[in-house]
């Protein structure tokens, strides 16, 4: 599993921390939000950055309150069809204001990723290798954007308005 | 009508690189089939029984001659040299070659065509009045609208991968020919009581296994919300419709699950949050896409008495012609015309790829060039000069353009079924091509009048079985085909889901019960009935008696 950020393979300085297993005392950790739920206070009392994983059917309101202690959020897809994911990530980044890392994990595919970064997505868990190349690839297939999204990229309408009239 | 500037085209260039890419990855071997098949129904490409299925989008059902011009070329060059007008307004080509994909996708393009979405678990092409915009009847031109809609639902990043496909259809006019009540979402023209264009919005209809009519979520939105208020219900169906179940992941599952006003709370609540927000419509892009849709230029002529019954001298075929396929059009001395793709015992929707051609030279020697797709598998030129109808039916007939059948029994919508769906559980077309030929004579058909017979080959209701005044489901029992009948569908805008009459008849006896009940029909009518309303009056029980009391 390889982790790509900003177009390059980097190594993955988070520790995952499965339920049931005792987080590290020190170090950077990605929790699920479950034990998150259960252990809320104990993780805030560690020593080190704290990342959490929600699951298509935790809406990101669950951690509202709580997400200036998130450097991470990482979004699971289960399938590459199941687009709950991208919804999340656009309110977290566009209601919430999450500005910390955003990853997709799972079943990522590299046709996929021109709309994972337009909702927000900027590190990916790929298995392909090579995914880094790809990535630069895959967001410059397409270059008009026709509407909003979390991306700096202005959709086409707002591009029309300061041109003369066709 | 809509014409690409430079981010349409670029877009679409653009899409076909990428799908060209896609299909040499495929060819190569770099991907699997499985790994391939997501990526082909992005972008419109079934694998059906015998071949792949390409499925090209005509957006709410508008093309034009030179449009239609490259559709012919396509079908001649690269399938068997005729294609499929689709339900959706669409067109299908049933025998492309895989590598021949991106180039049909490059001519496409050339002509501002494509076929982004017309599969896949997506926003699907949005379809509307096949009338828009000269329809004597309407409030506003719902074309403005759809194409907005087509441009924000194009490569969607957030709904590209939603629990399953979603249809939206659009109308004008108070009279419903888009069947917006069975749609996902279906929207309305309206105005408020200054003038305001708006729309009336409706939500989780839909056919299929699980039939319903949508409910509406509401009953005036202004123009500039229209897309963030469509956004909000994807936003809400994506998080929360079903993904653990395939035939329970359409919208009207999770619409029926939390109820009508639990949804449409959940909506509003979504929608308050984004109604400000960078969707917000401009008054200068609603004009620019309205600028396109101008009315042409309409010459004065006399408006002509179109009972041309009355003439001594006019062909009773002319006369039928006239009275079944043209329609009321709002500008005086002229004439809305319904071609109809069902000549006796065709297979309903097919063209030719001449008869394309010869309706595109047509559209511009009677009219302004434009043609339009209809939801039953028509064609439509909208702007024909009425003192010019007569010289039009003629240059139809020297292409069997000319049946006299459009709103009848035999202007049958159809489903490929069998013959052509992998999904498919029996045959529709045969079974159309019977009943065509069994009630071929013009006059009992204009004497029958306005009836709607639609046939699926299975119960995901690509045939329309459920809203057809006489529905047909293709069923399978151990290995044989069997139809299942439904009465009193309607798709319009009192739209109602047909009840189910009996027992399925064998293939061989489905014609006889489909006259029976036509002759059951005509017995009891009361003056000035249509098929429907004598059904609504008498219910099932004078049918199932002639179809089944002798046994």
């Amino acid at each position: 599993m390889a982790l790509v950020k900003q177009g390059r393979i980097v190594d993955d300085p988070w520790t995952k921390v499965s339920e049931g297993v005792t987080p590290p005392a020190a170090g950077a950790i990605l929790v699920p939000y479950a034990l998150w739920e259960r252990q809320r206070e104990s993780l805030l009392t560690r020593n080190g950055p704290i990342g959490i994983a929600l699951a298509g059917d935790h809406p990101p309101a669950l951690i509202e309150a709580d997400l200036a202690r998130f450097e991470l959020i990482a979004l699971e897809f289960p399938t590459f069809k199941d687009g709950r994911a991208y919804s999340q990530a656009r309110l977290l980044r566009e209601r919430y204001g999450f500005t910390g890392e955003l990853r997709a994990t799972g079943d990522v595919l590299r046709d996929q990723f021109l709309f994972l970064h337009r909702c927000g997505f900027d590190a990916f868990e790929v298995t392909a290798t090579g995914g880094a190349a790809d990535w630069e690839a895959a967001l410059s297939e397409i270059s008009v954007a026709y509407q909003p999204g979390t991306d700096d990229r202005t959709p086409a309408s707002v591009l029309r308005q300061s041109q003369p009239a066709a | 009508m809509y014409q690409y500037d430079q981010f349409d085209h670029t877009l679409v260039s653009e899409r076909v690189a990428q799908f060209r890419d896609q299909v040499n990855r495929r060819l190569s071997g770099a991907l699997s089939e499985d790994e391939f098949k997501p990526l082909r129904l992005m972008n419109g490409l079934y694998l059906q029984l015998h071949a792949y299925m390409l499925r090209v989008a005509v957006p709410y059902g508008v093309l034009s001659a030179r449009q239609m011009r490259k559709l012919a070329h396509i079908a001649r060059r690269y399938d068997k040299g005729y294609g499929h007008f689709t339900t959706r307004q669409n067109i299908q080509y049933n025998w492309p070659r895989l590598a021949e994909v991106p180039d049909i996708l490059e001519e496409l393009a050339a002509v501002e065509m494509h076929a982004i979405q017309t599969s896949g678990n997506t926003i699907r092409n949005t379809t509307a009045d096949p009338f828009a915009g000269v329809a004597a009847d309407e409030i506003a031109d719902p074309r403005i609208y759809a194409e907005l809609i087509r441009q924000w639902s194009t490569l969607h990043p957030e709904f590209s991968f939603l629990p399953r496909k979603f249809k939206i259809a659009i109308t004008g006019a108070p009279r419903d020919r888009a069947a917006i009540k069975v749609h996902d979402i279906g929207i309305a023209m309206r105005r408020d009581a200054n003038g305001n264009p708006g729309f009336e919005i409706w939500v989780g209809g839909g056919q299929g296994r699980t039939p319903v009519i949508a409910k509406r979520i509401r009953d005036f939105l202004p123009e500039p919300d229209l897309l963030s208020y469509v956004e909000a219900i994807l936003r809400v169906y994506n998080q929360f419709g079903r993904r653990d179940n395939i035939y329970k992941a359409r919208i009207k599952i999770l619409v029926n699950d939390l109820g009508i006003d639990a949804f449409a709370d959940a909506v509003e609540t979504e929608w308050r949050a984004i109604r400000d927000g960078a969707l917000r419509l401009p008054e200068t892009e609603i004009a620019r896409i309205a600028a396109h849709f101008a009315p042409p230029d309409y010459e004065s002529v006399p408006a002509l008495s179109v009972d041309f019954a009355k003439h001594p001298l006019a062909a009773p075929e002319f006369v039928q012609w006239v009275r079944s396929n043209t329609a009321a059009h709002k500008q005086p001395g002229y004439s809305i015309v319904t071609i109809s793709l069902k000549p006796e015992g065709g297979i309903p929707g097919d063209a030719t790829a001449a008869q394309m051609e010869a309706v595109a030279d047509l559209a511009e020697v009677f009219g302004y060039g434009e043609i339009r797709v209809t939801k039953e598998q028509n064609l439509v030129l909208p702007d024909v000069k009425q003192f010019e109808l007569h010289a039009l039916w003629e240059a139809l007939k020297r292409h069997d353009l000319a049946t006299a059948n459009v709103g009848l029994l035999t202007d049958i919508i159809a489903c490929p079924g069998l013959d052509y769906c992998n999904l498919a559980n029996a045959r529709s077309i045969p079974i159309a091509q019977h009943i065509s030929r069994r009630f071929a004579n013009l006059k009992k058909l204009h004497d029958i009048g306005s009836l709607t017979l639609n046939i699926s080959g299975c119960i995901n209701a690509c045939g329309h079985h459920h809203v057809g005044n006489i529905g047909i489901l293709g069923v399978d029992k151990k290995g044989t085909e069997f139809y299942q009948v439904t009465l009193g569908g309607d798709a319009g805008t009192d739209a109602a889901l047909g009840d189910i009459v009996g027992p399925a008849f064998a293939e061989d006896a489905i014609v006889d019960a489909v006259e029976t009940i036509v002759n059951t029909y005509l017995e009891i009518r009361q003056d000035g009935e249509r098929f429907i309303d004598t059904y609504r009056r008498a219910g099932l029980a004078p049918f199932k008696e002639t179809l089944y009391g002798a046994r």
